[in-house]
């Protein structure tokens, strides 16, 4: 493993870290899609310089489905959505956006504290990218709480599922079977969502999440 | 003599073909009728498993373990599609579901149970995680078909967090991977249960024990195991009820499933921490806490959600105890819950029905009103409660008895929990059975037959357990260590 190919993965894999805390504290609904759609794009390209790196062209076409599908298709899909539900305009985070990303912070540093410690006999990448993927993964979870708004939810979602492929593709040589499942499975996912949306819109006028919690079957 | 086809991949082309055929047939009587039809072939092939059992192919494999879950699987499922037949077409005479909702819905089950026999059958751990988050999908989109706010919310929550848990499970399937890789080497082997059971006690401990953490919130998430379990009361309380019989007989199953075969690889190697403080941890909390969060519901199905979660956790809590006798005690909790669960929820769909509500205060007096209905139960809720001399009894005793023997201190913590339950189902009980009838005392029009044969399978298991069964149980439960 020559020094600049490793260099360029820890790059790409870092930046994607760093897309996940920029859409921490998006609190605008179109520039949160806008940080998700740039994330899945270096997510292309980490997965595209992986299949370089480690001789997998068959990671290729993970790197192409995450480029069309979520850098491009599903932003563009979900800004159709966020303007035909008129909601472009407002998002609002459930708490304030410092300690926000101190519970990012948190995490990041929980995620290197485990990985980086429990993979010392793996190869270098795939260490990095593990531990890089697991931020991602819980900077996902960290957005899905933070938004009351159903869109933002399952934009933090998608988010993680970025870090799950990013660990996929470090796992030198993982069979292609579950890549190609992983990318198809969120696109069902996101049919699955976008009939909520839909749903929930016809139902109640808002995709204000919180206003799901105004009925419970107990509270009658 | 050898059957024309493989009858493991029966089990996963019956239910394809099945959904196929539905999708085209419009929404009518017919299509509940081929549903059973379908079924109850997919169940003669999972009982042909167990007379013919095929060579280990490249994605499906067939032992001990799993032939157990299929064999239940199916059989609940077949029970299930003739409880649905009638049901749904009452719902849509009633007007309370449209023909346009429904077009799919029995298509949607037979694609349900094609992905749970897929996960269940599958050699392939990643396989596993897709055909669970099929399952998923699947189950979401069916628990949304009223359409009501309460509807939506239920299907929204347990879409996020059935989501989130699956993603956790996809991180610690990968873990497993790259623990496998450095032994096994790269690609397909790396993910096959026979390979890497082999060669467990080589894989990096470290490695292998986060795995194990991401494992156990992924499909506990599923399982609905404390303090992951918030999606579950909502999702059976507002799906359609042979929905709430699938999922809580059948679904949490293939989650606990899941977990038993990755806790494999755990005990397989040396190095890693035992799997079971964990799940006892989480197993008694959530029999205790469903224990006592049974006493607040007003709803008759989320009553029984809340007592599906309290079994979960007697069953995660058995294996947790690990060694033969709670093993054995936790595969046939497992198996008695599903029929007991399934049965109840059936029974309920009956008086839901009669009554239009889902209130407890709405149902009462029921043995006197509908004798047949309200006997069976009362005879399904002390199975449940764990009464002799049901079976459900008789895998509660094992389980107390054996941690007694174990874990004297926690076993005292578990008895306290079956006894607030306990209580709780009784409570309930004498209210929705007893006492003078009010509301609509029109009878039922639905099959009581799929409750009367689950129970008699439950009260034989009881009272006499075929040595051939019990052997075949212990053989597994030797096996999980």
């Amino acid at each position: 493993m020559g020094a600049i190919s490793f260099d360029l993965a820890h790059l790409l894999a870092g930046s994607l870290v760093l897309m996940s805390f920029v859409m921490l504290y998006q609190d605008r609904l179109p520039s949160l899609i806008n940080a998700f759609a740039l994330q899945s794009a270096l997510l292309a390209a980490a997965v595209a310089w992986q299949a370089l790196a480690q001789r997998a062209p068959h990671l290729l076409v993970t790197a192409v489905i995450a480029v069309t599908l979520k850098a491009i298709i599903i932003p563009l899909v979900l800004r159709y959505l966020i303007r035909s539900l008129g909601i472009h305009r407002t998002i609002e985070t459930v708490s304030g956006i410092g300690p926000t990303m101190l519970a990012g912070m948190v995490l990041v540093a929980l995620s290197m504290g485990l990985m980086l410690r429990a993979t010392e006999a793996s190869n270098v990448i795939a260490r990095e990218d593990i531990a890089f993927a697991l931020s991602v993964v819980l900077l996902g979870l960290l957005i899905m709480v933070t938004r009351r708004n159903a869109v933002g939810q399952v934009i933090g979602f998608m988010s993680l599922e970025n870090g799950l492929i990013l660990a996929g593709t470090g796992a030198h040589g993982m069979p292609m079977v579950v890549e190609i499942s992983v990318a198809f499975s969120v696109l069902i996912a996101f049919i699955v969502i976008g009939i909520f949306l839909f749903r929930i819109r016809e139902r109640f006028d808002t995709v204000d999440v919180a206003a799901l919690d105004r009925f419970r079957g107990e509270r009658q | 003599m050898m059957p024309p086809i493989d009858p493991a991949l029966a089990t996963l082309i019956v239910p394809a073909c099945a959904a196929l055929v539905l999708v085209i047939v419009p929404f009518s009587r017919l299509g509940g009728w081929i549903n059973v039809l379908a079924s109850f072939l997919t169940f003669v092939a999972a009982l042909a498993l167990l007379i013919v059992r095929p060579a280990a192919g490249a994605l499906l494999a067939v032992d001990d373990l799993n032939i157990v879950f299929i064999v239940i699987n199916t059989l609940v499922g077949f029970t299930t599609s003739v409880f649905s037949a009638g049901y749904i077409a009452h719902e849509v005479e009633t007007g309370r579901l449209t023909p346009r909702y429904l077009r799919f819905y029995h298509a949607m089950f037979q694609f349900l149970m094609g992905s749970m026999n897929l996960a269940l059958l599958t050699d392939i751990t990643g396989l596993m995680w897709v055909a669970v988050e099929f399952a998923t999908l699947t189950t979401v989109i069916m628990v949304s078909l009223y359409r009501t706010r309460e509807a939506l919310e239920a299907a929204w929550k347990y879409f996020i967090l059935g989501s989130v848990g699956i993603a956790l499970a996809l991180f610690g399937t990968i873990l497993v991977y790259m623990a496998a890789q450095p032994v096994v080497g790269d690609g397909l082997p790396a993910m096959t249960w026979g390979t890497l059971l082999a060669n467990a006690s080589r894989f990096d401990p470290a490695l292998l024990n986060i795995a194990f953490a991401f494992l156990m919130l992924g499909y506990g998430t599923k399982a609905g195991l404390v303090p992951l379990h918030a999606w579950l009361p909502d999702a059976h309380a507002e799906g359609p009820t042979p929905i709430s019989a699938v999922l809580s007989g059948l679904l949490l199953n293939v989650a606990i499933y899941a977990i038993l075969r990755f806790k494999l690889l755990l005990a397989a190697n040396p190095g890693a921490v035992a799997p079971g403080p964990l799940m006892m941890t989480m197993g008694l909390v959530s029999i205790l806490f469903a224990g006592f969060m049974l006493y607040r519901r007003r709803d008759v199905k989320r009553f029984f959600a809340y007592s599906s979660i309290e079994h979960m956790g007697i069953i995660a809590f058995a294996f947790g105890l690990g060694g033969p006798l709670a093993n054995f005690a936790g595969l046939l909790h497992m198996a008695m819950h599903s029929l007991t669960k399934s049965g109840i929820f059936f029974s309920i769909g009956h008086m839901t029905r009669i009554k239009g509500s889902q209130r407890i205060a709405d149902i009462t007096g029921l043995t006197s009103s509908h004798p047949l209905l309200g006997w069976i139960f009362v005879a399904s809720v002390a199975a449940i409660a764990g009464l002799p001399p049901f079976g459900v009894f008789t895998s509660e005793f094992l389980v107390v008895s054996s941690a007694f023997a174990h874990k004297p201190l926690l076993a005292i913590v578990l008895v306290i929990g079956l006894l607030v339950s306990l209580g709780a189902l009784f409570l309930r009980l004498n209210s929705l059975a007893f006492g003078e009838p009010t509301g609509s005392l029109a009878p039922s029009r639905m099959t009581h037959a799929p409750m009367i044969l689950h129970l008699a399978i439950v009260l034989g298991a009881g009272i006499f357990l075929p040595a051939a069964i019990a052997a075949w149980f212990q053989h597994v439960a030797r096996m999980l260590g």
